[in-house]
């Protein structure tokens, strides 16, 4: 194991999309109690500088490997199917409409039900589009597949992102 | 006749490997040190037993100043020339200063770069002109001189505290007072993460924890993970310019607005300023006190109930709890979920902010330890565990950066690089290109800031990237990596990947000071009057040498089983020159250099050690795993 390792490697888990987070937490701690700066702070300059990569590094792949959206994606990039959001913008029409509804719910919310009713849609919505994407990925290994869910996670988690704005400006 | 030391069982007793930490609470009202003696974090008193150091300094004609209560005691006389709460102009320009008018100072515009015309405010006062960064290290250095007496020796370092919610430019300004005051800084940490230690560690508390901590000048709300020693922060959020003083200001407003009188001159205000603080606290522990104070030679006299109070400082506390909302939501917690809420920082005596707090949490909160203490407890808790002392020690805290971290685009918008709430220490890379045939050098502005327009942010520095090597337009690939350390610091790097050469970076902080007006201010022996330079940079530079040789020491001890005998002669040889060079030579750079020799000579071995104690860890798991 060095500091080339993929993140997997590096928490010592099967290189797959089902993770238990708590296992992926367990390991953080583990790995950070062992190469944090703090651990050589008396150390001098040098192990300081060193430590930093390490806990950098094991920081790095704890925030991919936590988080379903960056995991999936993680694994799509291994696999030969970069998620090229910028580029790669098309959507299925059903998908689309979807969106363009929550974006009128969003803009004719007026209380905080209205958001919470719109954000049980969404985290619903979320949900499944994780299971699909771990289906894809863990059992049909359709790489370009799961790469379309995880475009479409990003739109879901872009919007999420807008229910709590509009929440601030509520004044929730 | 001196007694006999005797040491804690289990720690070295060869009193030169013991090393003397401390955590400071550099508070905006009153600052405090406190240390690890035997076995227990306390707080350091003066010579008279007063543990808490007013944040006040007072500077007179002819270089003279007075510090802590002497200076508390010239404020209304003497108000220009004596600065209180000096830690809300951290870092901060001219224009930042919200209320500039009810403060009695003579704020100039600080000495900035030409570009952004910015630069951290200074006081005009009697003593010259003063950098907030300045008065800040005479604190600092006041609380150190106390340390050294208590202990009768040298400081290893310190471990000074900080709002979470302070950004770059308030921590670095922090890290340059630090400096200043001559003390060596073993890390920056959140002040809620710090009390947060103390209250861990105190009650063996596991479970999600919230830390409301309403300083005198400042606000955080931060929400942790306590699990077996591991303090993990999961989200943090507050606001820096939020805090009694601001309750002082309400009521102040209040008052005069009922008796329709205004504070004109500097002696008004601090006379109003110091009538409200009292009134404040005095309705801590009774329903009703009389507002007095003396304004333009008439008194102003005001019965204050505390429903009164509550009412007109009640945006404030919904202010705060705001914050709160906003911090478990980056957490992804419900309220809950919270199992104990901490109270820290003097202002949460008010009656109305505790309320609100448990009302908010609906539970009671935690107030077993002292909410002035609490935090400069902790930080000596660390500062014990970084030095080296307490080897057995299993704490590690895992904090977060408050406000994300962008670099400004085209038509003025914000790419962010670094997320709110991201542990650190963290780095990330971008890759930019150039967008002329030939261009060497470009440049990248770094904002702070949750908005999406770069006017909205708060802006950091301007980093100069040159010796980028001539090409077409748009062929160089620059990647710039902006690493965020453990004292949640940015720092920059730039490499042009195709050619590999490293991009020279000139910093142009738009808030902090340079480096060389810090070497100006350490040459004008700030701090150190009394002190000869060169002695000093002797002394330091010694200790340093020390440090390195005890760090050496220590790791061939533990590890010096993974050298050949060349390479661990060749180490030894660098510290029989060190300590050659250190004895016997008297000029500072000299000493540096041993120093500087026997850290590159030991770079590689470092290298090794820390890849094999990742290596063993993991070991170790798989034989647990089996």
């Amino acid at each position: 194991m060095n500091l080339q390792s993929d993140d997997f490697e590096l928490f010592e888990l099967p290189r797959r999309f089902a993770q238990d987070r708590s296992a992926i937490d367990a390991r953080w701690k583990e790995l950070q109690r062992e190469a944090h700066p703090d651990r050589f702070a008396a150390q001098g300059a040098a192990a300081q500088r060193l430590a930093m990569q390490w806990s950098v590094r094991i920081n790095e792949a704890y925030h991919r490997l936590k988080d379903p959206l960056r995991r999936a994606a993680y694994l799509c990039e291994m696999n030969g199917a970069p998620i090229q959001a910028e580029d790669n913008t098309a959507m299925p029409a059903a998908f689309l409409m979807q969106q363009m509804e929550w974006r009128e719910a969003l803009e004719e919310a007026s209380a905080e039900v209205d958001l919470d009713r719109l954000d049980d849609e969404v985290q619903q919505s979320r949900q499944s589009a994780i299971a699909r994407c771990g289906e894809l990925l863990d059992e049909q290994r359709d790489y370009a597949g799961a790469a379309q869910q995880v475009r479409a996670l990003m739109f879901i988690a872009r919007f999420a992102q807008d229910i709590d704005t509009r929440r601030d400006q509520l004044g929730q | 006749m001196a007694l006999l030391q005797i040491s804690e069982p289990g720690q070295s007793p060869d009193p030169h490997q013991r090393r003397i930490a401390v955590g400071i609470d550099l508070g905006t009202t009153h600052s405090l040190v406190a240390a690890v003696r035997n076995g227990v974090a306390e707080c350091l008193p003066d010579d008279q037993g007063r543990v808490l150091l007013p944040s006040v300094v007072r500077y007179l004609p002819g270089g003279g100043r007075q510090i802590g209560h002497e200076a508390v005691a010239q404020q209304v006389s003497d108000p220009v020339n004596t600065i209180a709460s000096v830690k809300r102009f951290m870092g901060r320009g001219l224009q930042d200063i919200t209320q500039r008018d009810a403060l009695p100072y003579a704020f100039a515009a600080g000495e900035g770069n030409e570009e952004t015309a910015a630069g951290m405010v200074s006081l005009e006062t009697a003593g010259g002109m003063k950098s907030p960064v300045e008065v800040s290290a005479e604190i600092l250095a006041t609380l150190r001189y106390r340390a050294e007496d208590s202990f009768n020796d040298d400081l290893y370092g310190a471990v000074i505290t900080v709002p979470a919610y302070f950004d770059d430019a308030q921590r670095q300004a922090t890290k340059d007072a630090t400096r200043l005051a001559g003390l060596n800084l073993l890390r920056l940490i959140n002040e809620p993460t710090a009390a947060a230690i103390a209250y861990g560690l105190d009650n063996a508390s596991e479970g999600i924890y919230a830390v409301y901590d309403l300083g005198g000048g400042t606000f955080d709300i931060s929400i942790l993970r306590l699990t077996q020693g591991v303090f993990e922060v999961i989200a943090t959020g507050g606001d820096s310019a939020l805090g009694g003083d601001d309750y002082d200001a309400a009521l102040a407003d209040w008052v005069l607005q009922q008796k329709g009188v205004k504070a004109v001159s500097p002696e008004d205000k601090a006379a109003v300023r110091a009538a409200a603080r009292r009134c404040k606290e005095a309705l801590t522990a009774t329903e009703s006190v009389a507002f007095c104070a003396v304004l333009a030679g008439a008194e102003v006299r005001f019965d204050v109930h505390r429903a009164d109070f509550d009412a007109a400082t009640a945006a404030l506390t919904a202010r705060s709890l705001a914050a709160v909302r906003r911090a478990l939501r980056d957490a992804q917690l419900s309220r809950e979920e919270v199992q104990g809420v901490v109270l820290v920082g003097g202002s949460t005596r008010m009656p109305q902010v505790r309320q609100a707090v448990a009302d908010f949490f609906g539970r009671e909160p935690l107030t077993n330890l002292n909410p002035d203490e609490v935090v400069a407890l902790g930080a000596a808790i660390q500062a014990n565990q970084l030095a080296g002392n307490n080897t057995a020690g299993d704490l590690l805290l895992l904090d977060v950066i408050p406000l994300s971290l962008g670099i400004e685009t085209m038509g003025g918008l914000v790419e962010r690089i670094v997320g709110r709430n991201e542990t650190i220490p963290t780095a990330k890379a971008q890759d930019f290109t150039t967008y002329k045939d030939g261009q060497t050098a470009l440049a990248v502005h770094v904002v702070q800031g949750e908005r999406d327009l770069v006017a909205d942010c708060r802006s950091l520095a301007r980093f100069e990237l040159r010796g980028i090597p001539p090409m077409a337009a748009g062929a160089a690939r620059i990647r710039v990596t902006f690493t965020v350390d453990a004292d949640g610091l940015l720092n920059v790097s730039a490499k042009e990947l195709s050619s590999g050469v490293e991009a020279r970076i000139d910093v142009k902080p738009s808030y902090g000071l340079s480096d060389d007006q810090i070497a100006r201010m350490l040459q004008d022996g700030f701090a150190t009057a009394q002190e000869d330079m060169r002695a000093r940079a002797l002394v330091e530079a010694r200790v340093d040498a020390d440090r390195m040789l005890m760090a050496t020491q220590s790791a061939l001890d533990a590890d010096g089983n993974i050298l050949s005998n060349e390479e661990r002669e060749a180490i030894e040889a660098l510290m029989q020159s060190l300590r050659q060079t250190r004895d016997a030579s008297d000029d500072a750079a000299a000493v540096e250099a041993a120093t500087q020799a026997l850290a590159k000579g030991t770079e590689a071995f470092a290298a090794r050690r820390m890849n094999r104690g990742i290596r063993e860890a993991l070991a170790g798991k798989n034989v647990q795993a089996l």
